[in-house]
């Protein structure tokens, strides 16, 4: 079983890094968005690091939302999906090492940019590891949830826009708890709490997203 | 134990069944809801607080006890299709959602009219709204993700896990939102529901939701009639009746 795990991942890190727009463009696609409120809203620093917590985790949410949607594709497009499903391992602990890969390739690099994000909006150094932290738990888990939504689209041929619409108000509770860790951090309160919580979403996630995701690609090939 | 579970399960007798109770459903819940209208608007009395404009609860309490008890609905009907593949579960979550979509925007427009004379702003970011406003994209999601899978056998078992994944997350949702409320909008808001309401204005209340409730099932179960004659169009159930013109 774990074996089966460290394939599926080793897998999809080596195609990751052979086609290398899959990560690329979630990332360009966060800092351009990232870039554009400064631009709609002015160039009013105080303004800026008022908003700055909740437009990087908006931000960070989108690029999650775009990133996901290719989670399955390629996989569905060229049957290894369909292999996968027939393999006879256990299709949660799979769909668990696809994840964690694609979090690894999307998730982790706009990590490693939030604090340049977070700089040119004015944001306070010092709420910068609050922001990497709930950063770090929250979009480990936007990615579990997400991927259930991608594993009910992949079959259609355009499933962009369902899946914004399937996972989006899914992801309001990661939202909410994320960006009032860094607003606190910002105020110079305790973040602990947030954390917790979002420590526990995630948790939550990593128990029951593979079921979910599991099952609906079972649907597939019924 | 689980023989009138299976009797009830097939869609021949549960035509028959709703058939039935159909007509005693409706007519007493247009009783209900005549009783409950006239004792709400005519007979409960005037909130020296509200006015007369709180009287729009009568309509926007029940819708939205109503948005979250079709959900549950759904999702309990989910779970039983996935579980037995029982089909008459399906058609009822298949045929319950528009109608939940429906009475979460009843409730969210009578909330907004509610909000304009109270809180002076047709919308207020309040939890309850708010929550009110994510159930009904949860509905659209529901309904669009069914409709978009080609098949409708693989359609229905895709709605049917994300009406489970949403109703976990139902909850998760509704806390976060109350507890972003608290941390955004310290007391600046009056508010105005005290926890205590008069048994005059109670009754009326609960007797619109009882009504609500009937109006619910009276149109589910014709709904679901209808549906069940769609399905099982080539049976011979449903041609004998058809011959006999007695559908």
């Amino acid at each position: 079983m774990i074996k089966s795990f460290i394939a599926v991942l080793r897998r999809d890190l080596l195609v990751a890094a052979r086609r290398r727009s899959d990560w690329l463009n979630p990332l360009v696609f966060y800092v351009i968005v990232v870039t554009l409120f400064p631009l709609g809203i002015g160039p009013d620093g105080d303004l800026l690091r008022q908003i700055a917590p909740g437009v990087l985790w908006v931000a960070a949410l989108l690029a999650t939302l775009l990133a996901i949607e290719g989670l399955f594709r390629s996989d569905y497009d060229d049957g290894s999906l369909e292999q996968l499903v027939l393999s006879g391992q256990p299709l949660t602990v799979l769909v668990l090492a696809k994840v964690l890969a694609h979090w690894l390739i999307t998730g982790l690099p706009l990590l490693l940019l939030s604090p340049l994000m977070a700089i040119i909006l004015q944001l306070n150094l010092t709420s910068i590891p609050a922001l990497l932290a709930s950063l770090l738990l929250g979009t480990l888990t936007l990615s579990l949830i997400g991927a259930i939504g991608a594993a009910l689209t992949v079959s259609l041929r355009r499933g962009g826009v369902l899946l914004a619409l399937l996972i989006l108000p899914l992801f309001i509770p990661v939202l909410i708890f994320g960006s009032s860790a860094v607003i606190a951090a910002e105020g110079g309160f305790a973040v602990e709490g947030q954390l917790s919580l979002l420590g526990a979403l995630c948790l939550l996630a990593v128990a029951f997203a593979p079921l979910a995701i599991a099952a609906s690609l079972r649907i597939i090939w019924e | 134990m689980f023989q009138w579970f299976h009797r009830l399960a097939s869609l021949k007798n549960f035509y028959r069944l709703a058939e039935i109770i159909t007509p005693w459903l409706t007519v007493i819940c247009a009783g209900l809801l005549a009783v409950g209208l006239y004792r709400g608007l005519v007979v409960a009395p005037t909130d020296y607080e509200q006015g007369e404009s709180y009287r729009i609860i009568y309509v926007h309490v029940p819708s939205a006890w109503m948005s979250m008890f079709i959900y549950m609905v759904i999702a309990f009907c989910s779970a039983i299709y996935l579980i037995w593949k029982m089909k008459l579960a399906d058609i009822v979550a298949q045929v319950s959602a528009p109608m939940g979509a429906a009475f979460t925007f009843l409730a969210l427009s009578t909330g907004s009219l509610w909000g304009k004379p109270m809180w002076g702003t047709w919308w207020e970011w309040d939890a309850r709204l708010t929550s009110e406003l994510i159930l009904l994209f949860l509905y659209i999601g529901y309904m669009a993700l069914r409709n978009a899978l080609d098949s409708p056998a693989a359609g229905a078992k895709a709605a049917a896990i994300l009406a489970l994944v949403g109703v976990v997350n139902i909850p998760i949702i509704h806390y976060s939102v109350e507890w972003w409320n608290t941390l955004h909008q310290p007391a600046s808001i009056t508010k105005f529901d005290t926890p205590s309401i008069h048994i005059s204005m109670l009754i009326p209340l609960l007797l619109m939701a009882l009504g609500f409730k009937l109006f619910y099932l009276v149109n589910m179960l014709s709904k679901t009639r209808s549906v069940i004659l769609e399905r099982e169009a080539s049976t011979s159930w449903v041609r004998s009746r058809l011959q006999e013109n007695k559908l």
